[in-house]
């Protein structure tokens, strides 16, 4: 059962840096416009220059 | 004289020298716009950054200091077709959006907390079937408490707040049950740890919230589209005044920040921006948009004049008056107060089931531990299944069976040109069996129209139309209307407030008023058919025809007002104009039942007695006098055109300039409200199936999870119902300077 004392932090390091990355994206604005950046992803205006 | 927008009421600042300016972008319709738009404006000198919110149809600006002139983005954006007008967030919509934030928030913390202590009931789940042993059974509740008890008492304060709100209040809300619910689920959770028995339910717990919060922040959302929707039409018709500073400049300013003894100049064309009285300056003012009646009044120096009125003569300069000193509004404003006072007493359906729910399942939990003692069980026993029956009849798929029917008949509604304004509006609007409608602005396009154009000759329809096109007069427009493809007169002059002249072929042509055209004898004659109706005259030497403009009916007015009376709705006309032009309007659209001449009280006093009656009404308007009634009645609907105080009342707007959205207003709700039903009654068939077994004791936290997440997953399903039969039918024609809607383009 030693496992469980690596693996039970591991885990829940895991979950947390996944909230961490939620909160983080929420609070950087990235879902104040679900629309358009799906349609942004189109842009090929990085190409060309 | 200048006459440029002043932007700076607009920008926002930072304090640290940023400034910030949001725009609300018209013509935006697919995905290549954005590309252009900002790399559009990216080389206006000083720019630091434009970016475009696609969802919301906007564009914030951002820059240091003054670097950056507005004007010179907003011409940019002029020649690259698009029309930008500056704006300002309404406080519902900033109060809105910091909501949203916490809500999703909310959503993700609750998420994690179900992910992880699920990930650690699993293992007791299958572990209680095997081999287990009760250290680590113990171990791994403990760290699922861990995990939940703060997550939860994070995650659900919407919940929780909302309980407190109405328990003060004495109301009972979904909010309450729900509280209760999850806390007793995390108090028996912990104390079957304390004891090391092999159940806890903190997975449920902790899933139930998530589901719930998700059901919330999806509604939340909606709303927030729907809000900004109407924000940004509130921008594109122009909320601005031209304010006459003291040195003579006029400088146009957002229509908030004019002050009581303002000086405003009002052109022909525009609408009143303010209460006020006239300082210099007579013109003819058409009061129809705010009482209802279609003669035009004249108003000379020392005049009143009240906001949304429109100028259709001379130019004039007002001073602003305080809202209050006026006593059409203030009138309008206290019979509003009252009437939505009344209306704030209307109880969702919800909170009706909730109202029910509650006392069944309290007591429920409490014969179950009363039965459990009489059969000789321990307290301990009895008190664990009691929580049980609570936990798995906690109002899940109950606290989703309504707001997911509400967030998919919403959308559907959107795209039917029916933008919902009050969260309720769905439910009242679908209760309703009466429709009263308003005549003008409502059942007539706010817009006049030539009526006599079959009588008038060929020859000289063309040269009215094509002499009007010089002009901004409202009449001539109305004359300009049909003729978009005509070249205007080259070298015609406007002589404001009277009409235009020009030369053609040597011969002088006239479009005016009668004495402008001297034609005051065949306008006596042509007005004593239709009373009601503006007269402009046509002059071409010694030729002359009289052009009648009138406000006409909407196209699909009497389809419309048939399909209501097919659904079982009787439909009234009630009007504050003359008896005229109200029984005309009636009669052809076939409604037998119509008032006319009524004041903003007698129209109140009618939907009175309707209710008195038992009826429920919907009342359709659009006019300042019409707010009341609006607000008093059942459920209202109002034109996008229509006055402030009318939108303020209504329950939601009719986007476009045709009737249809009010018939599927009614047919839509219709539908949601019977899945709303639907979805109550699964939801207590999903009871009567648990409720039986908790009280045997079988509920283990494997079949309430189980069990939970299953009449969820129905509920939202049955919802998505309430779009199906909308899809098919043809778009409305979007009004002009409405964002279009996205499902319009894919």
């Amino acid at each position: 059962m030693n496992v469980l004392l690596f693996l039970l932090p591991v885990a829940l390091s895991l979950g947390l840096a996944g909230l961490g990355g939620f909160l983080w994206s929420l609070k950087s604005g990235q879902y104040d416009d679900l629309e358009g950046s799906a349609l942004r992803v189109l842009e090929d205006d990085d190409l060309g220059k | 004289m200048t006459d440029r927008i002043d932007y700076s009421a607009f920008v926002r600042r930072d304090g640290e020298g940023g400034a910030a300016l949001e725009l609300a972008m018209d013509g935006v319709t697919c995905a290549a716009c954005i590309g252009d738009i900002e790399r559009g404006v990216a080389s206006v000198p000083g720019l630091g950054s434009a970016r475009l919110n696609y969802t919301l149809r906007r564009l914030t600006l951002r820059w240091e200091g003054e670097a950056c002139d507005p004007h010179a983005v907003v011409e940019r954006l002029e020649r690259l077709g698009y029309k930008a007008y500056p704006f300002t967030r309404s406080r519902e919509e900033e109060i809105e959006a910091a909501e949203m934030r916490w809500l999703l928030r909310c959503v993700g913390v609750g998420a994690f907390a179900t992910m992880n202590v699920m990930l650690l009931s699993v293992s007791v789940w299958s572990g209680n079937a095997t081999d287990i042993d009760p250290e680590t059974r113990d171990l791994f509740h403990w760290i699922s408490a861990l995990i939940a008890i703060p997550a939860i008492a994070y995650a659900g304060q919407p919940f929780f707040l909302g309980a407190w709100r109405s328990i003060r209040a004495r109301a009972m809300t979904m909010d309450v049950p729900i509280s209760l619910g999850v806390c007793l689920a995390i108090a028996l959770s912990l104390y079957e740890t304390l004891h090391s028995q092999s159940h806890a339910y903190f997975d449920s717990a902790a899933m139930l919230l998530t589901f719930l919060l998700a059901g919330r922040a999806l509604d939340g959302m909606m709303r927030r589209k729907t809000r900004a929707v109407a924000g940004n039409l509130l921008a594109l018709r122009g909320e601005i005044a031209r304010r006459v500073d003291p040195d003579g400049s006029v400088v146009e300013v957002p229509i908030l920040a004019i002050k009581p003894g303002d000086h405003v100049l009002v052109r022909p064309g525009d609408r009143v921006p303010v209460d006020g009285v006239v300082t210099e300056g007579a013109s003819q003012i058409d009061a129809s948009l705010v009482t209802g009646e279609t003669l035009t009044q004249a108003v000379g120096v020392d005049g009143e004049v009240h906001a949304g009125t429109l100028n259709i003569g001379g130019t004039l300069t007002i001073r602003a008056a305080q809202a209050a000193e006026n006593s059409l509004v203030a009138e309008v404003n206290r019979l509003m107060d009252e009437a939505l006072a009344s209306r704030s007493t209307y109880v969702r359906i919800a909170d009706r089931a909730a109202r029910l729910y509650s006392p069944v399942v309290h007591c429920a939990a409490l014969m179950t531990a009363i039965g459990w003692l009489a059969m000789g069980a321990g307290p301990h026993m009895a008190i664990v299944t009691a929580i049980a029956v609570l936990i798995i009849t906690c109002p899940c798929a109950l606290g989703l069976a309504v707001p997911a029917v509400q967030v998919v008949a919403s959308g559907a509604l959107f795209r039917s040109g029916v933008l919902l304004t009050a969260g309720d509006g769905i439910e009242r609007i679908a209760a309703c069996d009466t429709v009263v409608l308003d005549k003008t602005g409502t059942l007539t396009s706010p817009e006049a129209r030539v009526t006599n154009r079959a009588a008038i000759d060929a020859d000289l329809l063309t040269l009215a139309t094509r002499l009007a096109l010089s002009s901004s007069h409202p009449l001539a427009r109305a004359v300009a209307r049909d003729g978009a493809a005509l070249a205007p007169v080259p070298g015609a002059v406007e002589e404001p407030g009277r009409g235009i002249r020009a030369i053609v072929d040597r011969l002088e042509v006239r479009l005016g008023s009668a004495e402008f055209c001297d034609a005051a004898l065949e306008t006596a004659i042509a007005l004593a058919g239709e009373p009601d109706a503006t007269p402009i005259v046509v002059r071409r030497g010694a030729e002359s025809a009289v052009l009648l403009v009138r406000q006409a009916l909407k196209d699909d007015a009497r389809e419309t007002v048939a399909a209501l009376k097919a659904l079982g709705l009787t439909v009234l006309v009630v009007s504050g104009d003359r008896e005229g032009p109200v029984r005309r309007a009636a009669e052809a659209i076939g409604v037998a039942a119509w008032r006319a001449g009524c004041r903003p009280g007698d129209k109140v006093a009618i939907l009175e007695g309707l209710k008195r009656e038992g009826r429920r009404v919907l009342m359709v308007g659009d006019g300042l006098n019409d707010a009341p009634a609006l607000a008093a009645a059942h459920a209202s609907l109002s034109p996008i055109q229509a006055s402030h105080a009318a939108q303020g009342c209504a329950d939601a707007l009719l986007l476009g300039e045709r009737l249809r959205p009010a018939l599927d207003a009614v047919r839509l709700s219709r539908r949601a409200l019977g899945l709303m039903r639907q979805n109550l009654w699964i939801s207590v068939a999903y009871n009567l199936v648990a409720v039986p077994l908790a009280v045997a004791g079988f509920v283990t936290p494997l079949v309430a999870a189980a069990a939970m997440s299953g009449s969820s997953v129905i509920v939202t399903l049955n919802a998505l119902r309430a779009q199906a039969g909308t899809g098919a039918r043809p778009q409305p024609a979007a009004p002009r300077g409405l964002p279009e809607l996205r499902e319009a383009h894919s």
